[in-house]
């Protein structure tokens, strides 16, 4: 399980709060300059994350940064191992329940009967959601189309677009905050087709097209 | 000293606060025994089962104060079961029977009940002070009665307990003749309150001072509420979410604008950077902030908040502050002497923002730090060694990096250098937990250095029974020793028995100790409690059947006056 997307979320040069115009995801090593120019990303740059990580541990580790990507890939232990010892880390169960509270959220594919549920809790970020929710609704497939992350109905060839509503009832595309956010202020998912998406955020011309 | 009239000495005795120092006097002779035990007034029991409540009843009858803790410590993490015991009940009927003056009562890890919350509420008349910390096992309906039958109630402080919501009216019980009020926490509680009902309570306990809301209380009861208490010290915020736009935020920078008094801020929940513009005003005469279920709150504008509070002088926050935001604090925060960094990201691969550097730049900039809960991915021994030149005054060090058995990474080596340095410079070392790979050295260096050490907590360490040995002969003054998953076996079990009779108590789980090691130890020493703890399916065979070689998965050994339990459940034998 790896979580690109709070260690990006978390890097506290890139991200500011709720300040909209400045929310990015960089996918630029930990604690190195912002070289690109702040723009809003659009969905795809978002959600292209990258497993593994191959390019991030070539660069130099900055000491500055403080997050810690070579002992995580280096060690040994799968995440997943370390999450079944019982009582470890040593955090009260107050406090592990108080931190990942109800996060079930309905979720709803255009054109089909019945909604299903996840818990945003159990993904690291937002790949792990989408693979999710693929197997869910298992007739698509993510197809990493243009560098572009989409469900596609491979029956109808329509593309899906995930979208959810936040607790203050609008709707957003999903990706365009960091993670936790996400989570935090998700109420509930939508996959839209994505002829109908077109509306909910502008995307910046490089997003659509580029491979990068 | 017989000759010293009885009122003299009581005189001189009512002098002694301590505990310590009260125990100590009470053993002088039969006559000072006496005195002190008619003039104890705040009883403190560490362990539930070392002795019976009626004897303590019996020996104190004017305690006006008690406090008695149950389960273990590590029942925190889960690794004690469900039903395992410290129940409040018998404490709770003792003290109404025996002491009926009593005023206040503080209990931690124990199992009370809705009837026994009933209970003490129509107990004890002048009972003003319910302390109870992550305790379990009663309901908004045991609230209830203690809001309703404790005339004069001043205190109720409910922290991380596990209680079940029966509705909201638990609250609406306080009697409009309730004007005592001096602290209320209910932060833990999951469920709406009436929130009507809790402003009503508030406008009408002019000494209200410390008030910690839970979760469903909205921003909007939060300014209500702060309209009518503007002279709290102490405030744990509901729900902080909150959109910079409306009527509501612009109030709540009024309500912290008015609340000249406060020094201690918490709660947060589910606050983002949106509502922290609201707190600057009170955040430079802050000496307690607790951010530590704000996940949202990091970067710039956690910095900023954090550059504001520079007489903060306790800070619990999430390890998204990172190396940089722990620079800030170092550099703000010149008062700091208690920092928690807790993690946020307890089930991800862990990309944490925090490192030994952090750990670094805060000593070298918070000399007056002295009590420390830091989680990490990683730590070097380069920078324990430096923070403990830096910071020679912990009494409390407790390190925990979440990668068990993790090496220095960068010299490959363990970390037994880095918290020797750590057990040498700092001389009032209380408490300690290590964390990280560690071979027996760092348990020699313990013993011989960590002269005043009582509490400490082990896990994933160790190369053999050399090393638990050098730790029970080397700390004098060791009163809790708790160890998981370590190569420790019987030869170190019972090496030195009778070094139990002088702590609380042990707990071993997942170690090398043995059936037959632990029925030895129970043979040996009978002012001993030895409980095994056995969830597995062998619990169904009789003891006899498995052998003394079978390794025990929990063993939990104190000392006490009570022998055995009479509440044990079946998975527990106490040899």
């Amino acid at each position: 399980m790896s979580t690109t997307e709070s260690g990006n979320s978390s890097t506290e040069s890139e991200v500011s709060g709720l300040d909209y115009e400045e929310t990015q995801l960089t996918l630029a090593p930990p604690g190195g300059s912002k070289s690109e120019p702040e723009r809003k990303r659009g969905f795809s740059e978002s959600v292209d994350l990258r497993f593994g990580r191959p390019a991030l541990e070539a660069h130099a580790k900055d000491p500055a940064s403080g997050s810690s990507d070579g002992p995580v890939s280096g060690a040994g232990k799968s995440p997943a191992s370390k999450a079944q010892v019982v009582g470890w880390p040593p955090v009260r169960s107050f406090r592990r329940n108080a931190l990942r509270s109800c996060t079930y959220v309905k979720v709803a594919v255009d054109g089909t009967p019945y909604l299903r549920k996840v818990d945003l809790d159990a993904y690291a970020g937002y790949q792990q959601l989408l693979i999710a929710l693929e197997e869910m609704f298992s007739c698509f497939t993510a197809r990493d189309y243009t560098n572009e992350r989409r469900l596609v109905d491979p029956v109808n060839g329509a593309a899906y677009v995930p979208t959810y509503e936040d607790k203050d009832g609008d709707w957003m595309l999903v990706g365009d905050v960091p993670w936790k956010m996400f989570v935090a202020s998700c109420k509930r998912l939508r996959l839209m087709k994505s002829s109908e998406a077109v509306n909910l955020a502008p995307r910046t011309p490089q997003g659509c097209a580029n491979a990068r | 000293m017989t000759y010293f009239p009885e009122e003299v000495v009581e005189h001189i005795v009512d002098f002694l606060g301590s505990h310590r120092d009260r125990n100590a006097v009470s053993t002088v002779c039969k006559a000072w025994y006496q005195v002190e035990r008619l003039s104890r007034r705040n009883v403190f029991v560490g362990n539930c089962y070392a002795i019976r409540p009626e004897r303590v009843m019996a020996r104190f009858p004017w305690m006006k104060s008690l406090g008695v803790k149950g389960k273990p410590h590590f029942a925190d993490f889960n690794l004690v079961p469900y039903d395992w015991g410290g129940f409040a009940q018998p404490w709770i009927e003792a003290a109404a029977r025996g002491c009926p003056g009593l005023e206040e009562l503080r209990l931690k890890r124990m199992v009370v009940t809705d009837d026994d919350l009933e209970l003490l509420a129509r107990s004890f008349p002048s009972f003003k002070s319910l302390v109870l910390v992550s305790c379990e096992g009663f309901s908004t309906d045991g609230l209830a009665a203690i809001a309703t039958y404790c005339r004069g109630l001043r205190e109720l402080d409910l922290q991380e307990n596990e209680v079940e919501d029966h509705g909201r009216q638990w609250l609406s019980c306080f009697p409009d003749s309730c004007t005592s009020l001096v602290s209320l926490n209910f932060a833990c509680l999951k469920g709406e309150i009436n929130t009507n009902a809790l402003e009503r309570l508030v406008a009408r306990c002019p000494d209200l001072r410390s008030l910690k809301l839970n979760r469903a209380i909205s921003v909007e009861s939060l300014n209500r509420i702060l309209a009518r208490a503007p002279h709290l010290v102490d405030l744990g915020t509901g729900s902080m979410m909150v959109n910079h736009h409306t009527e509501a935020y612009h109030r709540l920078i009024n309500a912290f604008l008015g609340c000249k008094s406060l020094r201690s801020l918490s709660g947060f929940w589910d606050a983002s950077s949106c509502c922290l513009q609201a707190v600057y005003p009170v955040c430079v005469n802050l000496t307690a902030l607790n951010l530590s279920y704000a996940p949202a709150i990091q970067g710039d504008d956690l910095i900023k908040l954090i550059c504001l509070c520079f007489k903060l002088q306790k800070l619990w926050v999430l390890d998204c502050i990172g190396d940089k935001g722990l620079a800030a604090v170092a550099s703000t925060c010149k008062d700091l002497q208690e920092l928690r960094v807790f993690p946020s990201d307890i089930y991800g691969a862990g990309t944490t923002a925090v490192t030994e550097e952090g750990l670094v730049a805060i000593s070298s900039g918070c000399s007056k730090l002295n009590s420390l809960l830091y989680f990490c991915y990683q730590m070097t021994n380069t920078a324990l060694v430096t923070v403990a030149k830096n910071c020679p005054h912990f009494t409390r060090f407790r390190l925990c990096i979440l990668d068990p058995g993790k090496p220095d990474p960068v010299t490959d080596q363990p970390l037994d250098e880095g918290f020797g340095a750590i057990v040498r410079s700092c001389k009032n070392l209380r408490r300690l937990s290590l964390s990280g790979l560690l071979t027996d050295k760092v348990f020699l260096y313990i013993g011989m250095h960590a002269e005043h050490l009582e509490m400490l907590s082990i896990a994933f360490a160790g190369d053999s029974d050399k090393g638990m040995v050098y730790v029970l002969n080397g700390c004098k003054n060791l009163r809790k020793l708790e160890i998981r998953d370590c190569p420790f076996g019987d030869d170190a079990l019972l090496k030195d028995v009778t070094k139990y009779e002088t702590m609380r108590s042990l707990w071993m789980s997942s170690c090398d100790v043995t059936l037959g090691g632990c029925r030895a130890l129970a043979a040996k020493m009978p002012s001993l409690n030895v409980e095994i703890i056995n969830e597995s399916d062998e619990a169904d065979e009789f003891q006899e059947n498995l052998s003394d070689l079978h390794k025990v998965e929990k063993l939990y050994v104190y000392r006490t006056v009570a022998r055995g339990r009479t509440d044990a459940p079946d998975f527990v034998w106490i040899l």
